[in-house]
């Protein structure tokens, strides 16, 4: 029986708020868990026949502007009887007061616990979310480890790029999906929904075998890894007939029959964006070898004009936004981008809307774009991403931009009114060496003085940004040694030095980095395997938690759990990081099938390392990166040769239905 | 705003700024019946159906009860006083009544809070107008079988704001009253102060003319 409480929405039966409502004043931020978000939907838990519980394993303001969570959400809502709520990562502080009052893991948008639900999708965008989900799955009361689970516990499916190789996680959930989530939720829906009308059949293990078979859903426990002695992998084999021996991702065609999100969450608590966010397009054939995203979402699809437009419009006047983002892995490549953005900064001329790209490469913005995107008077950030210092680098990343390119770019979003743009560099990327990195240096001096000159004034400024290079799965990387943290923190220190040499130059240039240390944790995560779950497991019972978050990391917590956990298993955490793998090295994702062929990205890390640049298949032939024959796609792209649809401009309040005046 | 398609006027400058300013908000974590604010528009608009847009947009428990033209002068000038009520679950009633009357009884109690300027020291005592203890609520929010205190407050709006925590942490101070459980506080209502001591909506003094306008 719960007890009556005092907030104005309804409480759901199973819901934790009585318990949970009196703890929320002790904590900070505690509206980020009261849910009541526009665009939230509480449904009536006896009338769904399949609940989901969806989870961004970082703290709401990061969480829930997540694009994947919020599409995920509305495609399973929008089926009659299915019921989808979201959960987020609890700050310490209230994850305190739950084991005290024995609160679980809870929904924002009915307070339901977890573990009531039949399935808990987890969405990975970065492996530094991994002991959240420790966090999550415990708080729920739920067993960590998957083997230890019973009917009466959610299987638990993580999806995201980092499921792309789950196997750091493999003992902790139940089920991983590699690729684009809207149909694939679908079918595991759908199994769910076929398997509990029979009357659950065989239990939890047939229901996973009912999803593994599906050859679309990795089931880690039916696959058994067998090591060498000298710690590598032999060999990763189904220990079930009819599990498949490989997994293969899931790719979502023609974004246009998926407008979403239609209905944007927007919440009432401050988040890291607060924008009405499409995607234009999906996948990128540049080739950047650094870049996951960009090998795992191929081929390019693109959503046309027209339904971003409509979208945009939709999606403002549902939620209220005055920011739009383009959001895709390189948006200025999209076919019809000046028609796109000139179309839309004209519908909503003198409107206070403006329109922000979160990726812009050096080479395809032009004048008209940096135009159209300050129409309305506002000037929003401006990131360029040369990636690489030196012009010999730039080539082994297969980041095709020169050093003239980018000049040329920058000053002419000075000389369009920006009086400060970003960039972005990396830092200890494969065969690097100091003066790789001192070019940088030297570039950023260029951009100042030229920008200097073409506007003839002092206030411009640019900030040079560094992140480490972190080799991940799936890439033509995924062989490559890192370098040591030592050795990045001393080539960041030297860049610091170089870009003061010169002092007026120096003054107008902001400097910002990331140390090597948490770089090669990420790196640990990314490319492990199911040895290094036991490392996660050990740095979660020390206390880790929110390792995307600086002040939480402790990368001491790591190293010491990486030395208590992996000598038992003849490796260590330079095993993981430090080395460069062999070609026939059994790679513990090789069973996992991204569509890119393996010998394809064994010669493209072997053109890397002569230096030689891959060209863009949407432009030049096919170069047979075997994504297309294996997962019978194709690039979609336009132009289409459409306009956007005229808008009628919609002035006046808007009245409910039926309001009394 | 922008979902109930309102005129809101803009600053000048780089930045516009949507011209809305709020008196004397309530603190995170506190419920309220009685939150006012300004908005400047770019053109007239029916009052009656800004109030119904602006509900419509808004989430539910969110209400917007009201909405009159400014005849004149600032809002921030007509919130003189606030109304608190503060439940105690598990608190006594005559507990509190022996601390309220020890806090009514000196001149000063200082209390310490931590703000945006850092941590600060001040008098919570000389802003009460009055504090009383009162019996059960009407409708309460707890189980019966809790006991529970209450508590009326009436606050003037002074600087620093005296707000309803501090109030209870110079209960603590005077008598040494630790809540068991955390309070629950709610605004009833806030604006000009009668010399007898009673609240007055701030927007009657607009209401008047809006009357004589023919609403
Ligand atoms: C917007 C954005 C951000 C925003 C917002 C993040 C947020 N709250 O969502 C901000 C600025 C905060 C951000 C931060 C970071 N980001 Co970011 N970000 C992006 C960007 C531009 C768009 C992401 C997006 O919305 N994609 C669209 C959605 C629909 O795709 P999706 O989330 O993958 O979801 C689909 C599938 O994966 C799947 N799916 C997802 N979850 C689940 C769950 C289940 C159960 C299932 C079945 C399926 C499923 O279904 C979805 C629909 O098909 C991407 C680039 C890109 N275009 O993808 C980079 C990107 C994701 N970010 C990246 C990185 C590195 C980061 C940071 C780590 C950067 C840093 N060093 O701080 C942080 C991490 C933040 C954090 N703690 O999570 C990288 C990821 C690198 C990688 N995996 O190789 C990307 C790919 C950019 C890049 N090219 O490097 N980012
Ligand atoms: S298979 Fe060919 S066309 Fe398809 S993404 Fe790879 S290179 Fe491009």
């Amino acid at each position: 029986m719960s007890v009556p409480s005092t907030t104005p929405r309804p409480v759901a039966a199973n819901s934790v708020w009585p318990q949970l409502e009196s703890l929320l004043p002790q904590v900070t931020k505690p509206i980020q868990y009261v849910g009541g978000e526009l665009g939230a939907v509480v449904k009536d838990w006896d009338a769904a026949t399949v609940r989901w519980a969806l989870m961004y394993p970082d703290a709401y303001e990061v969480g829930l502007p997540n694009q994947g969570v919020q599409i995920l959400y509305e495609v399973l809502n929008e089926l009659p009887d299915v019921l989808a709520e979201r959960t987020y990562a609890v700050w310490p502080d209230l994850e305190k007061l739950m084991r005290a009052h024995g609160v679980p893991q809870f929904t924002v948008d009915a307070h339901r616990p977890v573990r009531d639900f039949d399935l808990f999708g987890v969405s990975f965008a970065t492996e530094l979310g991994y002991t959240n989900l420790l966090t999550a799955i415990d708080l729920a009361g739920v067993p960590l480890l998957a083997a230890d689970r019973t009917d009466a516990d959610p299987v638990i499916v993580a999806g995201g790029h980092a499921a792309f190789n789950p196997e750091p996680i493999a003992d902790f959930v139940d089920a991983a999906v590699l690729g684009d989530g809207e149909e694939a939720v679908l079918e595991i829906t759908a199994i769910v929904r076929e398997w509990k009308a029979e009357g659950c059949p065989g239990g939890r293990d047939e229901l996973l075998l009912r999803l593994a078979r599906t050859e679309s859903v990795y089931v880690p426990r039916f696959y058994d890894v067998d090591y060498l002695p000298d710690g590598r992998i032999q060999r990763v084999v189904p220990n079930r007939a009819d599990v498949p021996f490989r997994v293969h991702k899931r790719t979502t065609m023609d974004l246009d029959a998926w407008p979403y999100p239609k209905k944007p969450l927007v919440p009432l608590a401050e988040t890291v964006h607060e924008r009405y966010a499409v995607e234009i397009f999906r996948g990128c054939t540049r080739g950047c070898r650094f870049c996951q995203a960009g090998m795992i979402t191929r081929p390019v699809r693109e959503r046309s004009i027209t339904t971003v437009g409509q979208m945009v419009q939709q999606g403002l006047e549902f939620s209220g936004f005055h920011e739009v983002g383009l959001l895709s892995l390189s948006s200025a490549d999209h076919s019809e981008i000046g028609d796109m953005c000139s179309g839309l900064a004209e519908q909503y001329q003198g409107t206070n809307v403006s329109l922000s790209l979160p990726s812009t490469r050096v080479d395809a913005f032009n004048i008209d774009l940096a135009q159209e995107l300050s129409r309305n008077g506002r000037r929003t950030g401006l990131t360029f991403a040369p990636e690489g210092g030196s012009e010999r680098i730039r080539k082994v990343i297969n980041k095709m931009v020169s050093k003239d390119d980018l000049i040329r770019t920058v000053v002419t979003a000075y000389t369009n009114g920006w009086r400060q743009v970003k960039l972005y560099f990396m830092c200890g990327l494969p065969t690097e060496t100091d003066e790789d990195v001192l070019e940088i240096a030297a570039m950023a001096h260029e951009v100042i003085k030229a920008g200097r000159a073409a506007t003839g004034s002092k206030d411009i400024r640019c900030t040079v940004s560094i992140g480490g290079f972190v080799p991940k799965p799936h890439t033509p990387f995924q062989w490559a040694s890192m370098e040591r943290p030592e050795v990045i923190d001393h080539r960041l220190k030297l860049l610091k030095q170089a870009i003061n040499a010169d002092r007026s130059l120096g003054r107008a240039i902001g400097y910002r980095y990331h140390d090597g240390e948490p770089s090669l944790i990420e790196g640990l995560l990314s490319r492990g395997d199911r040895r290094v779950g036991a490392v996660i497991r050990r740095v979660w019972e020390n206390g880790g938690r929110f390792d995307g978050w600086s002040e939480h990391f402790s990368y001491q917590r790591w190293v010491d759990a990486a030395t208590e956990v992996l000598p038992a298993f003849g490796v260590d955490l330079d095993w993981y990081t430090t080395r460069e793998r062999e070609e026939l090295e059994v790679l513990p994702w090789d069973h996992l099938d991204s569509g890119l062929d393996k010998d394809w990205l064994w010669q493209d890390w072997q053109d890397s390392l002569s230096e030689y640049e891959q060209d863009d298949c949407r432009w030049t032939p096919c170069f047979d990166c075997g994504v297309c024959p294996a997962m019978d796609t194709e690039i979609q792209i336009g132009p289409t040769g459409r306009k956007l649809l005229p808008l009628t401009p919609v002035n006046g309040l808007k009245l409910p239905a039926g309001a009394q005046q | 705003m922008r979902r109930a398609g309102v005129p809101v006027a803009f600053s000048q400058g780089f930045t516009p700024h949507p011209k809305i300013s709020y008196a004397s908000a309530a603190p995170t974590g506190v419920a309220s019946e009685a939150e006012y604010l300004e908005v400047g528009l770019r053109e007239p608009v029916d009052p009656a159906a800004l109030r119904a847009a602006l509900d419509a947009a808004l989430s539910p428990g969110l209400d917007v009860l009201d909405v009159v033209v400014a005849s004149g002068g600032g809002l921030a000038d007509r919130i003189e006083a606030s109304h608190w009520r503060i439940e105690l679950p598990e608190v006594d009633p005559a507990v509190l009544a022996a601390a309220v009357a020890t806090f009514t009884a000196a001149d000063e109690v200082m209390v310490e809070r931590m703000t945006k300027q850092g941590r600060r020291t001040f008098d919570a005592r000389g802003a009460v107008i009055t504090i009383d203890v009162s019996g059960p609520p009407v409708t309460p929010s707890v189980a019966p079988a809790v006991p529970c205190a209450i508590l009326e407050l009436v606050v003037r709006q002074v600087t620093p704001s005296v707000r309803p925590d501090d109030v209870l942490s110079g209960l603590r101070v005077v008598a040494g009253l630790e809540p068991p459980v955390a309070p629950k506080v709610i605004r009833l209502a806030q604006g000009t102060l009668t010399a007898q001591g009673a609240i007055v909506d701030p927007l009657d003094a607009d209401r008047d003319g809006a009357t004589i306008g023919g609403r």
